[in-house]
């Protein structure tokens, strides 16, 4: 095995496994999407943020258009503060609400941003004042069953 | 003997494990000179070689190279030291993966800048001088043990050392490879102007070309002398040695109880 | 070794030499990275290298990450297909592979066969003296033989495993739309939406990068501490097979604990 032949092969497999590295970064991976462009922080409080995780999706009009970067617990408050990387290019008015919704009915949750008519916008690090929690399943049950009751009671 | 001593040691102990292996060596090497160390196996002549090349560090004692004291020196002052040694090896140890060419180039190209086609040159020089330029392309797999040992001999001599040692030069050879070996050793010291241990027991050829010989048992010099003096001695260990007696001050059987334990023993115990 | 035959004084006996030979084995590695000057300066030596551990291996990388990712696609639809949710199928080959089966799976391969080979050579060259010989001439031996061979291991071993999943992700592509019939488009939609580079794909990198360095150290170092006989050499090149894989998938275990902690 002579040298130029030997350098050909190893120049040969280094190339290889950088294909098949930048194969599994764009083909299989989500790199192609806003994760690589600017992205700017907003913030929401929520009285309850349900099943919400870190690195979940924002999206707006269903489609995603920036990542949770982090879920806090206000001490003062007792609210719950979410921070969100927002791609650069959305902007978004300040009388934006933000919803935890439910993919399907069993599925990931994450934050809906539903605009108003607000000529500003919300500027990086502002917070998102109009926000609604999630949904919780045994309160919804409970208010049901409370429904049903004073139903019954009026009827009687 | 002559004033100028290359290898002086002095009073040389090496315990390995606790067993004591070299127990008090006393040499002076002159310069120039062919110098043999003979003895059984097993009895430290390899360690003794280990130690003058600075592979091992001597219990006690001291081993000086020129005004180098060896036995002290750190690795990285070794390694300045190592390039005038040359060492040949038992069964020459010849990098398997490189031809005989790059075997022989490898000292050049790790510590010289020649360019390459001064190193070739070089090379097919010893290659020549120890006959085998017409196989500088072989690998070491296809040579005969004579001629990996002659490889290895030209690889040994590259940087034009002032030191050489060879260990167990002339094991596992038919007599005309041998004989080659042989006179090669001679040559090549004596145009290299350098001085030459060759720890060895072969006797015959040995006596041939050598200009002196330290006979090592057990760990210290028994008997020393020119060629001449040690065919006269009247030493047991050296006359057992040089005429390959069966039995003699190193011992036909290997210590046990007498013959009656073993074969009548049992019998007895009835 | 001592003459008592007690069963436990032998364990401990053998306990003590382990920890004494992970010691030796830490100074070594230390002592691998000081010498790897040469390596770099020098990089003919360590390209050599990367031949005979990354190219020689891609036969078995790919043939065997392609085999995979084709038992992952069937494995995989079999069981998705009672919950309806074969378009998943995508997002479970990729993630299988790019957080686990990748970067273990070919780190196993790998020190099965680049491993092996290099405990073999470094052991083989310890029994001729070829590496005493170098020593006497003034020749750092690991410098010369034992760095170039480790990293060669390093830099090879993340572009196995990646080359591995994305075999297996072809292979899983292969079998599901190809051969089954699930739709394309979402079998690659919902893989790229279920797939984050930096939580999946990254960690799988880094995996395999330190599994790396686990495989070439225990190579190295036991073709170098290896007995100079024949057995000698036979037995350290199973021990590398043996204490690497160990290795492998311990540090699987602790990084994954590190690396995929749940995302809450």
């Amino acid at each position: 095995m002579n040298r130029t032949a030997l350098d050909l092969w190893v120049g040969i497999f280094v190339a290889i496994g950088i294909a098949a590295f930048l194969f599994l970064a764009l083909k299989v991976g989500n790199l192609s999407s806003a994760h690589l462009s600017e992205t700017y922080v907003l913030q929401a409080r929520f009285d309850n943020i349900g099943g919400l995780k870190v690195r979940g999706p924002v999206k707006s009009a269903g489609v995603v258009v920036g990542r949770i970067s982090d879920i806090k617990f206000d001490t003062e408050s007792y609210e719950a503060v979410v921070s969100m990387d927002i791609g650069g290019r959305y902007h978004f008015p300040r009388d934006t609400f933000a919803s935890i919704y439910t993919s399907g009915l069993l599925g990931e949750q994450f934050i809906g941003f539903d605009v108003g008519g607000d000529e500003k916008m919300l500027k990086p690090g502002d917070t998102v004042t109009k926000t609604q929690s999630a949904v919780v399943l045994e309160k919804l049950i409970s208010q049901f069953l409370f429904n049903k009751a004073s139903e019954g009671q009026e009827a009687k | 003997m002559s004033d100028d001593i290359l290898v002086d040691i002095q009073n040389l102990h090496f315990n390995y494990d606790g067993r004591p292996v070299l127990q008090g060596i006393n040499m002076k090497i002159p310069r120039g000179k062919v110098v043999a160390i003979m003895g059984g196996s097993g009895c430290g002549k390899t360690t003794l070689l280990r130690c003058i090349g600075g592979q091992l560090r001597p219990t006690a004692g001291s081993v000086r190279l020129e005004q180098n004291l060896v036995s002290e020196m750190s690795h990285a002052e070794l390694y300045g030291l190592r390039r005038k040694m040359g060492m040949l090896f038992q069964f020459g140890a010849l990098f398997t993966d490189m031809t005989v060419l790059d075997n022989v180039a490898f000292p050049l190209r790790e510590h010289t800048d020649l360019s390459d086609e001064m190193i070739r040159d070089l090379v097919l020089m010893k290659l020549e001088a120890v006959g085998l330029r017409g196989a500088h392309a072989l690998m070491p797999g296809e040579l005969s043990g004579g001629m990996a040992r002659r490889v290895a001999l030209a690889r040994a001599v590259a940087l034009d050392p002032m030191l050489v040692m060879y260990d167990e030069p002339f094991a596992g050879l038919d007599p005309i490879a041998l004989g080659v070996i042989g006179q090669l050793i001679r040559k090549l010291n004596d145009a290299l102007g350098a001085t030459s241990i060759m720890v060895t027991h072969d006797v015959h050829e040995s006596l041939m070309i050598v200009d002196y010989i330290y006979f090592v048992s057990q760990g210290t010099i028994v008997a020393e002398g020119t060629p001449d003096e040690i065919r006269a001695s009247k030493d047991p260990f050296v006359h057992q040695f040089v005429n390959a007696e069966v039995d003699g001050p190193v011992h036909f059987d290997y210590p046990a109880p007498p013959v009656v334990h073993d074969f009548l023993g049992r019998g007895l115990h009835v | 070794m001592s003459e008592s035959f007690s069963p436990i004084r032998k364990l401990g006996h053998a306990v003590v030499d382990r920890i004494w030979r992970m010691g030796f084995a830490a100074r070594f590695f230390v002592a691998v990275l000081r010498y790897s000057g040469p390596s770099f300066r020098r990089l003919p030596l360590t390209l050599r290298e990367i031949y005979f551990s990354g190219v020689l291996s891609l036969l078995i990388i790919t043939v065997s990450g392609l085999f995979v990712g084709l038992v992952l696609g069937l494995q995989g639809y079999e069981t998705l297909q009672r919950y309806g949710s074969t378009e998943a199928l995508g997002v479970l080959v990729a993630l299988s592979l790019t957080r686990e089966l990748g970067p273990v799976v070919a780190a196993l391969l790998f020190a099965s066969r680049a491993g092996s080979s290099i405990t073999a050579e470094i052991g083989l060259m310890k029994t001729t003296e070829q590496l005493k010989a170098m020593d006497i001439m003034a020749v750092n031996p690991i410098a010369r033989v034992v760095a170039p061979r480790f990293w060669g291991g390093v830099i090879s071993m993340p572009l196995l495993a990646a080359l591995f999943s994305a075999m297996g992700v072809l292979g899983g592509w292969l079998i599901g739309v190809v051969f089954i019939g699930v739709d394309d488009g979402a079998f690659w939609s919902q893989m790229q939406s279920g797939v984050d580079f930096r939580y999946d794909i990254w960690n799988g990198v880094i995996k395999s990068f330190i599994f790396g360095i686990a495989v070439s150290v225990i190579a190295v170092f036991e073709g170098y501490d290896s007995v100079p006989t024949a057995e000698g050499v036979s037995r350290a090149i199973t021990r590398t097979v043996v204490t690497s894989a160990l290795a492998i998938l311990a540090l699987d275990f602790v990084l994954t604990s590190f690396m995929f902690r749940g995302t809450s």
